[in-house]
């Protein structure tokens, strides 16, 4: 413990605490560009500045240590003048162009160019002549606008372990770019969207594909509808005053109608449909001793496409089973186009998702046009259906609560909590339980899968049997879970798990590469809290206990994991090369 | 090279270093001395055989001007531009080759047949300012001598002796 003051105020710091976590303890935010709560310090950008008494200059709050008796202060005019000089150099070699930024009005340079007042450019604007890299279709690369703080290649290679992203040349041409100069899109980028997450600025985010939605809105030939991933509903509301975790469902229903949409779909009903054809596939492998375990999770494109390049020794591990919103698409242009009596290629289905890489998983492969035509025909981010509801001029805060649209709307509260990291295998939990034994589980509520620690091992019983779990986030925790599956399987033993979740962002869905800007592990939990109180708020907690969901075995699909639900509701993995070039 | 020898060349490379932490720029070296730089099929044969990935080798390849990652040509013509070299009129020396070769400065000619690049002090400072052509030196040099140095050179390569 270290007796420090800040600015005068006296707090007891954690020895080895940073000046820049001890100032909080003060109620002081040191503004930073390089330092996310997420990452460790690089102490590049030089905002963070403060003088110790004492001591001559100044120094880094974001990496000077406090020291028992330490006096710390963090404004003056001199510290001021300091910093906004720095942030000034920044802004020589940034281009002037916020009003057609894509982080117009989130972008944190911006915001302190703005707190610190600059009126006008001291210094020569300076700009490299970057290329774009929209490559990806998910991501796009504006390294003109890079302010090198290092945050997206830190996330990217220790984070992620995908080492898409560096910095290339050294001094004032150093760059970003993707890995040994060549475009992301021919990288191992899995394009799940955290480096965008992550930037302080506008050089990476969403490949933006609102004016094709509009256009499809204003098409009278088409008939265009959505569905909504759970994530999302506990994350927009932050770009409208909300608190994180706040559960928007209703609202979202009556913004996605006025915006045009003819009918509005929830991914949740994919989810549990997913749950009904993942839990007959663990409860098959595990009761006949059939097939591969443990049975590994695939609803997460970026964790699919992360496996498929470096892991593809697991390929026989992973469930055939489609990802939700996939399942949806596959739905809507079959079930429910039968239903209304309309021609599939009539109808198009665009996915709301927390998620840049779902706008590559919607054609990654040919079983995702399994209905005849593309299943989801555009998928948007958060951020991006945030902006349509802007530009429509909605008051998302003032809308009536409304409800989804039959037959794919209805949904249990294990489908929601697929948004947060240990919820789809605490669904899959509750279903695989009454598919192996027959009978109901009395709690549902598996607490020893859920937190943030990025990888969390339980055992529980089922029916006299100890079924060994493991879920993991943030793919840079993925390995040590493969190498005990694979430690076991050489050496011939019980297998190390029987069921694994994996989810590339850390904290799932929840934390996609999609979502409102600005998140920390504090707002993490705060929107994981918010769909655990979605999955409580309902009645029905179990996949396979949605009428919905039964209607559509009974009337169309027919059994779990039978001929037509392997035709509409599978897919398939192969070894994918890291580099394309 | 064909690409099979390439390989069992870098895996010579790769078994001489291990996977010994910070052996990654010899190893690179090690290519750039066979092959006059690194090719990148090379490099991603090393990633592959080093597990090493190929972000970080390129972050080391283009953070260091010694290493090039594209055919330095076979009249490699580097211009000294060290302090004394300066002072003399390098930069007018860089200009007037760059404008006989057509290139600029750290670029190839078009038949790949010359380099061009600016290298700081190579330590004959009484000479300056300094160019060198591969491992011929020439001192005191001025701007208008340099289309006689590339003729020479061009000379060479048209007689096939380079």
């Amino acid at each position: 413990m270290a007796k420090v003051t800040i600015n005068g105020i006296e707090v007891h710091a954690e020895d080895g605490q940073t000046i820049l976590d001890a100032a909080r303890l003060a109620q002081v935010r040191i503004p930073t560009l390089c330092k996310h709560p997420d990452l460790p310090p690089t102490a590049s950008c030089g905002v963070c500045v403060v003088k110790i008494a004492g001591q001559r200059g100044m120094v880094r709050a974001c990496t000077t240590p406090v020291r028992d008796g330490m006096e710390i202060i963090t404004q003056d005019p001199e510290i001021a003048d300091v910093r906004r000089t720095v942030v000034k150099l920044i802004l020589s070699n940034h281009p002037n162009a916020c009003l057609t930024c894509g982080r117009n009005g989130t972008c944190e340079l911006q915001a302190l160019a703005s707190e610190f007042g600059i009126r006008r450019e001291t210094f020569p604007n300076i700009v490299a002549d970057l290329p774009r890299d929209p490559s990806t279709g998910a991501i796009e690369l504006e390294p003109a606008k890079c302010i090198k703080c290092g945050r997206c290649v830190m996330v990217c290679q220790t984070n992620q372990d995908v080492w898409a992203l560096s910095f290339l040349d050294r001094g004032i041409d150093t760059r970003i770019s993707a890995a040994g100069d060549i475009q992301l899109a021919e990288s191992p980028c899995i394009r799940c969207g955290q480096c965008s997450a992550h930037c302080p600025t506008g050089a990476i985010f969403e490949y933006s594909q609102t004016e094709q939605v509009w256009d499809m809105l204003m098409d009278p030939e088409v008939h265009c509808i959505a569905q909504i991933a759970p994530a999302v509903r506990v994350s927009i509301g932050e770009a409208f005053g909300y608190d994180p975790g706040t559960n928007l469902t209703s609202k979202l229903y009556a913004a996605l109608r006025r915006l045009g949409f003819a009918a509005i779909f929830d991914t949740n009903f994919g989810a549990d449909v997913t749950i009904m054809e993942e839990a007959t596939e663990f409860a098959r492998r595990l009761e006949n001793g059939k097939g591969p375990m443990p049975l590994i999770t695939t609803c997460c494109p970026s964790w699919v496409d992360f496996m498929e390049k470096f892991h593809s020794d697991m390929i026989r591990y992973f469930s055939s089973c489609k990802s939700p919103h996939a399942i949806l698409g596959t739905l809507a242009k079959t079930y429910y186009a039968e239903q209304v009596g309309l021609d599939r290629d009539k109808i198009r289905m665009v996915s709301i998702m927390p998620c840049t890489s779902k706008k590559y998983e919607i054609i990654r492969s040919d079983e995702m046009f399994a209905s005849g035509s593309q299943d989801v025909d555009i998928a948007i981010t958060t951020r991006e259906l945030t902006r349509m509801i802007q530009q429509a001029g909605i008051e998302l805060a003032n809308l009536p609560a409304e409800q989804a649209d039959n037959p794919l709307g209805e949904y249990s509260g294990a489908g929601t909590i697929f948004g947060t990291t240990g919820g789809v295998m605490e669904a899959a939990l509750r279903s695989a339980y009454y598919f192996i034994n027959g009978k109901e589980l009395d709690d549902v509520d598996f607490k020893q899968v859920r937190g943030l620690d990025g990888v969390r091992e339980a055992e529980v019983d089922i029916d006299g049997r100890t079924i060994r779990l493991a879920v993991a986030h943030g793919l840079a925790n993925v390995e040590y879970v493969l190498n005990n599956i694979r430690a076991t399987a050489e050496a011939g033993d019980e297998p190390a798990y029987h069921l694994v979740e994996v989810m590339a962002c850390p904290g799932g869905c929840i934390g996609g590469g999609g979502q409102s800007w600005g998140v920390t592990d504090e707002i993490r939990q705060k929107r994981i809290d918010g769909l655990h109180g979605d999955d409580l708020a309902h009645t029905i907690r179990r996949s396979h206990q949605n009428p919905a969901v039964q209607r559509l075995y009974d009337d169309f699909i027919g059994k779990p994991m039978g001929d037509r639900a392997h035709q509409l509701l599978h897919t398939s993995y192969t070894a994918r090369p890291e580099y394309r070039r | 090279m064909a690409e099979e020898a390439a390989a069992v060349h870098i895996g010579r490379i790769a078994k001489q270093w291990g996977k010994k932490r910070g052996s990654l720029i010899m190893m690179l070296h090690a290519i750039q001395d066979q092959r006059g730089y690194v090719p990148r099929d090379a490099a991603l044969e090393l990633a592959r055989q080093v597990d090493v990935p190929l972000a970080r080798i390129y972050e080391v390849l283009t953070f260091y001007n010694y290493f090039k990652t594209s055919s330095p040509g076979k009249a490699v013509v580097s211009v000294c531009t060290g302090t004394a070299c300066h002072l003399k009129g390098a930069p007018d020396i860089l200009a007037a080759l760059g404008e006989e070769l057509g290139v600029a400065d750290g670029e190839a000619s078009e038949d790949g047949n010359f380099h061009l690049q600016s290298v700081r002090c190579v330590g004959c400072c009484g000479l300056a300012p300094v160019v060198t052509v591969n491992a011929t030196v020439y001192g005191k040099v001025k701007p208008a001598e340099m289309r006689g140095i590339i003729g020479q050179w061009q000379d060479r390569i048209d007689a096939g002796e380079l």
